[in-house]
């Protein structure tokens, strides 16, 4: 059996979530090749070279994939994954856009965000926003899944020297054009990969307020989040948003301040690995997903914990 | 130009679903169903865009059984002007559902495809993907402002740490994310107008496509309920605890 693993990557260096993708490739078993598709992307190619248990690393370097436009990535990948029983991708939103595509041109269904690897035709993925647990089974030849990267933990990034094999595939759909990118400046590491988040809600009662919760977050070199209705109120922008629509997170430690605990806002963080809940009302249905939770005032709560850190 | 929206059945984004206890499936048993929230953005943009004179004509398509029909009556009331309904049984899977829609789009020849990213129940996110490439359509997934340009579109895209911007030429596929609008809410007098309004029903047959499953659902479970935690007295024993007890700080 044959696993190729789509790298995700910036041209230069290989993303972790690409670790989590090989993580759940070898669970499935059988020789992992590694896909980088980039422009300018000998860096990436290199590093991926170096994941161990990695047979192969196909290097596609040209200017049509420098952005990973989902209508030229889709087919090359549906062309080189055709030689191989599984084709598998981090379930990132660069995932998301081009995987679809691959199964689509494969005529295959595509398993989407899987949790755990059963066997091999059978996994665990979320249904209805992770509140319930599907176990389903594919009965296609080949099988094309995103990889839920916060259930699977990453591979080793050092220790293999794979072959790096050149790709000249070229494959240009023409009908979509990359035109810009604005990528949020923060000094804060992103939120799907930071390994403390801290999140507002809706008892942050504004937006200024959610400065009260930038100290501990440069303390703890912690993301800042929000909850749905922190956002819905127009205290953050969307990009902050955790929950069943926004991202989904499972940081080391989560810090939920003046949030409720609304069953999308559960389904983005309950799998981090601790989480605090900081709440004034005691019955608040946060507490019943915290390890550690705080009935307090949080503007009282949230200069005490900066200064005690 | 014409713009065709997809729209989904679900249950109600407010219900909380849970497995049945024997763990063959999800327990739907009277719940509340309603129009999947993105394809409720979905259909809003393309209102707007008739509204600014962009759009002259939508279309709503749904695929599903005879009561996703009420959907597309909600999409007629929010605006779309006549509706198709793909009569299929039981819960097609995102590529069949793409298959049947590459087919409509075969007969209305639209210029814009409107999409939700994902529906609440599967929470799959294929659909838009996959009729982009069964089309050889470009897309602009996870959209967050779109704005229709001569011959193309501008798609504002959610991606991981920020937005990217493309530009897809038409006929272009779009699926929205929660940022693309605030969906209006449909008046009694559209209610009751949408009632009129034509509703098509074709067959798979008719598109000449066969519907076959792919993945088999052998189960359901609950999710691993978390430990119940403790209540610290203050900040300081909450620092302490994670310091010391958990080791995370």
């Amino acid at each position: 059996m044959k696993t190729l693993v789509i790298a995700e990557h910036d041209n230069t260096t290989l993303k972790v979530a690409t670790l989590n993708a090989v993580a759940a490739a070898t669970a499935i078993g059988g020789d992992i090749d590694i896909l980088v598709a980039g422009a300018q992307c000998g860096p990436a190619a290199e590093a991926a070279a170096k994941v161990p248990g990695v047979a192969k690393v196909i290097c596609a370097d040209h200017a049509v994939y420098e952005h990973q436009l989902a209508e030229n990535i889709g087919l090359l990948v549906a062309e080189v994954g055709a030689d191989y029983d599984n084709v598998l991708a981090a379930s990132t939103a660069n995932g998301k856009n081009f995987m679809p595509r691959v199964a689509a041109l494969l005529d295959v269904a595509q398993i989407s965000d899987i949790l755990s690897v059963e066997s091999a035709d059978t996994f665990k993925r979320p249904i209805y926003a992770g509140n319930v647990i599907a176990t389903v089974q594919s009965s296609d030849p080949k099988k094309v899944i995103t990889v839920r990267t916060t259930a699977f933990d990453a591979a080793p990034a050092e220790g293999g020297s794979a072959t790096i094999e050149a790709c000249t595939a070229v494959h240009d759909a023409g009908v979509s054009k990359f035109l810009r990118e604005e990528v949020a400046k923060s000094d804060r590491p992103e939120l799907t990969s930071a390994s403390v988040i801290i999140s507002g809600g809706r008892g942050m009662q504004n937006g200024d307020n959610f400065s009260l919760l930038e100290g501990i977050a440069d303390k703890l070199n912690a993301a800042i989040g929000a909850s749905r209705a922190a956002v819905d109120a127009g205290f953050v922008p969307n990009d902050y948003q955790v929950g069943q629509t926004g991202k989904i997170v499972a940081p080391d430690l989560y810090v939920a301040v003046g949030i409720s605990g609304a069953i999308q806002h559960l389904a983005g963080m309950k799998d981090s690995k601790v989480i605090v809940a900081i709440n004034k009302d005691e019955d608040a249905p946060i507490f019943q997903v915290a390890d550690y939770g705080l009935v307090a005032d949080l503007f009282e709560a949230l200069p005490e914990l900066e200064a005690a850190l | 130009m014409k713009a065709l929206v997809a729209v989904k059945r679900v249950v109600d984004y407010n219900v909380k679903v849970r497995a049945k206890t024997d763990g063959t499936d999800v327990d739907l048993n009277n719940v509340k169903m309603a129009i999947n929230p993105f394809c409720e953005i979905a259909v809003e943009e393309a209102v707007r865009l008739k509204e600014a004179g962009t759009v002259a004509e939508i279309v709503a398509v749904s695929v599903g059984e005879s009561s996703c029909q009420e959907q597309i009556r909600t999409a007629l009331a929010l605006g779309a002007d006549r509706g198709i309904h793909v009569e299929v049984e039981g819960r097609p899977e995102p590529l069949s559902i793409a298959k049947l829609l590459k087919a409509v789009i075969a007969q209305e020849s639209p210029d814009l495809v409107i999409l939700g990213k994902q529906s609440i129940d599967g929470d799959n996110n294929q659909t838009g993907q996959m009729l982009g490439a069964l089309t050889g359509m470009g897309q602009g997934t996870f959209a967050s402002e779109i704005k229709v340009t001569d011959g193309a579109v501008e798609v504002v895209r959610e991606v991981d740490g920020g937005l990217q911007t493309v530009s897809i030429s038409l006929p272009a596929i779009v699926t929205t994310d929660l940022r693309l609008n605030e969906p209006r809410y449909a008046s009694l007098p559209n209610i009751m107008k949408a009632k009129k309004k034509p509703l098509e029903t074709l067959t798979p047959e008719q598109l000449s496509v066969s519907v076959q499953p792919h993945v088999t659902q052998i189960g359901v479970s609950p999710p691993p309920e978390r430990a119940a935690g403790i209540k610290v007295e203050n900040v300081s024993q909450l620092v302490d605890k994670l310091k010391n007890e958990a080791k995370v700080i």
